[in-house]
């Protein structure tokens, strides 16, 4: 299951560069949660920062409290702990390029150190039939590489890779945005279901999608965010003139 | 007229809109197609030549060392020490050994050392002090003369020792291979996409992993390939081994001991007054070239089928 994020007071810089100023925000459990803004306007970088990915860059600095349930996760625990707790899907389809289907996808728990046969053959079968992706491949698990497959296809078995873990949070960095309107469709319905089991964050540019897939959306504007509510109050009723600017192409 | 919007009408000669199609026959046009034709056919010419001047030294090479040196080469060569002088026959086994041992020893000490140093480089070294000065050191040790490496590896070892040694032929070749493996594998590191590193990180996978079972596994032909011209280029080297391995006349399968090698017995016979030993150079140097080929052969199959295997 799900849990909830509350971020208090973020702030994050790349080198001198502020790029998030004092974002606070509540992302409830369960619920799909789109993050929508202009380009370089801090979506990146924000959801990064939920999973520590933002500090393995080595000019990059955070401060602030990002709690996820009962755990500070920049106090009371290794960024690596919490990466296998939230689990990252990214702007573009990255497979490993040297393995299969199946260790792509059995690659978090092969890649940690997790070795029994039975529960990982079990565990890319279930993550692959969540992905919606286990028919298309199930014949060629062992024998075609990851990066053999189609983009929508490579997107949606990093989607299993990263489920395979089992996180609680699903980060998804502009998941489609790379695709076609079939495979990106085929991802939307994804959220849609994978929403009863984990707790989604989408980075999306496309306000359409957002509408479709989350409950609550944000958004961001150069780092801050001006408005978070949920997703048919932001697109019928923005409380800020900036979000309904934005929403309505007037500017961007 | 046509009904549909985004319907032009064909050009035609009384449509006084509309700009008469290019004629392509002019004289001027022609002479054009003409020069384009001959710079065309001159530049794959040349090409072509000079691909053939590449490869022409490296087949020449291959068909005197075969001329010269294959009327020498028996079970003998392979099989006996050299002979006495004044006396026929014997063969080269001592030092195809010695090659052999001097080489993975060689390989034992460079590959790791210089594997790990270029990770270093690509992985952890970004941007620092200490990363600069490890390129800067690879790229001058790289431009050592190797009879240089031979001096400073005998006053190092040799001297400190009292007596020449396999190992210090080691020792000597390893230092030669390091910079070209460092270097070539920063740069393969380097041609890793980001984003795959991101995606193990992204799943929790410690550092050292991702980089062991991510960076270098996708990066592993490029620097079996560095490893291998490393590997080729100290098997021939004689300099670094003058002073080192020094060579020796008989068996030998101690590290501390004086120890033949392939380059160096040949140093010695091409060198010496006799024809005997003259042809028995040319062997060994025929010896020599196919052994290296087929090494490098052999790794290469071998790698390409462990990339397989992982892939499976």
């Amino acid at each position: 299951m799900g849990v909830g994020i509350n971020v208090e007071h973020l702030n994050a810089w790349y080198g001198t560069t502020h790029t998030l100023q004092d974002i606070n925000l509540n992302i409830p459990a369960n619920h799909a949660t789109a993050l929508i803004g202009p380009s370089g306007c801090g979506k990146s970088t924000f959801v990064r920062c939920l999973n520590r990915m933002h500090e393995t860059n080595p000019i990059a600095r955070a401060t602030g409290m990002v709690k996820m349930g009962d755990v500070d996760i920049y106090k009371d625990a290794q960024p690596v702990q919490i990466r296998r707790r939230i689990g990252m899907v990214f702007q573009r389809p990255n497979p490993f390029p040297t393995m299969s289907i199946y260790d792509n996808v059995a690659s978090g728990l092969k890649l940690n150190g997790f070795r029994n046969r039975a529960i990982l053959d079990e565990t890319v079968e279930r993550s692959l039939k969540s992905a919606a992706l286990w028919e298309e491949v199930k014949d060629d698990l062992k024998k075609k590489s990851g990066a053999s497959l189609s983009g929508g296809q490579q997107q949606r078995m990093c989607i299993a890779r990263a489920l395979a873990v089992d996180p609680e949070v699903l980060l998804m960095d502009e998941p489609a945005s790379a695709l076609d309107p079939v495979s990106t469709s085929k991802i939307e319905d994804l959220i849609f279901q994978l929403k009863s089991q984990y707790t989604i964050v989408i980075v999306t540019h496309n306000m359409q999608q957002a509408a479709r897939v989350a409950e609550n959306t944000g958004f961001f504007l150069n780092g801050k965010m001006v408005e978070f509510d949920s997703t048919h109050k932001i697109f019928t009723n923005p409380k800020d003139k900036r979000t309904e600017d934005y929403i309505t192409g007037r500017f961007g | 007229m046509s009904t549909n919007p985004f319907h032009t009408p064909p050009a035609t000669s009384s449509d006084p809109g509309r700009r008469a199609p290019t004629n392509f026959q002019t004289r001027r046009m022609q002479i054009n197609t003409a020069r384009r034709w001959f710079v065309n056919h001159l530049v794959t010419v040349l090409a072509i030549l000079s691909t053939a001047l590449v490869i022409a030294p490296l087949v020449a090479i291959l068909v005197y060392l075969l001329y010269m040196g294959a009327s020498s080469l028996n079970i003998a060569f392979f099989t006996h020490i050299p002979a006495p002088v004044g006396e026929n026959g014997g063969g080269m086994a001592n030092a195809i050994l010695g090659s052999g041992i001097v080489l993975l020893l060689a390989s034992l000490m460079g590959i790791p050392v210089g594997i790990s140093a270029g990770v270093y480089l690509a992985e952890f070294g970004r941007g620092k002090t200490l990363a600069t000065a490890v390129r800067f050191t690879a790229d001058v040790l790289n431009g050592v003369p190797s009879i240089v490496m031979g001096i400073a590896i005998y006053s190092l070892i040799v001297m400190q020792q009292k007596h020449f040694s396999a190992f210090a032929g080691g020792v000597a070749l390893a230092v030669m291979m390091v910079p070209t493996i460092t270097r070539t594998t920063e740069e393969m590191l380097a041609t890793v996409p980001h984003s795959i590193r991101e995606a193990a990180l992204g799943l929790g996978v410690p550092k050292w992993r991702t980089v062991l079972s991510v960076s270098l596994k996708t990066a592993s032909p490029g620097i079996i390939t560095g490893c291998m011209l490393a590997f080729a280029r100290v098997a021939g080297e004689t300099a670094p081994l003058l002073f080192t391995a020094f060579g020796n006349q008989f068996w030998s399968f101690r590290l501390d001991q004086p120890i033949a090698a392939l380059p160096l017995q040949i140093y010695v016979y091409a060198m010496s007054p006799y024809d005997e030993w003259h042809r028995l150079a040319w062997a060994g140097s025929l010896v020599l070239i196919v052994m290296i080929m087929v090494a490098v052969t052999l790794v290469r199959i071998y790698a390409s089928r462990g990339i397989l295997k992982g892939a499976s």
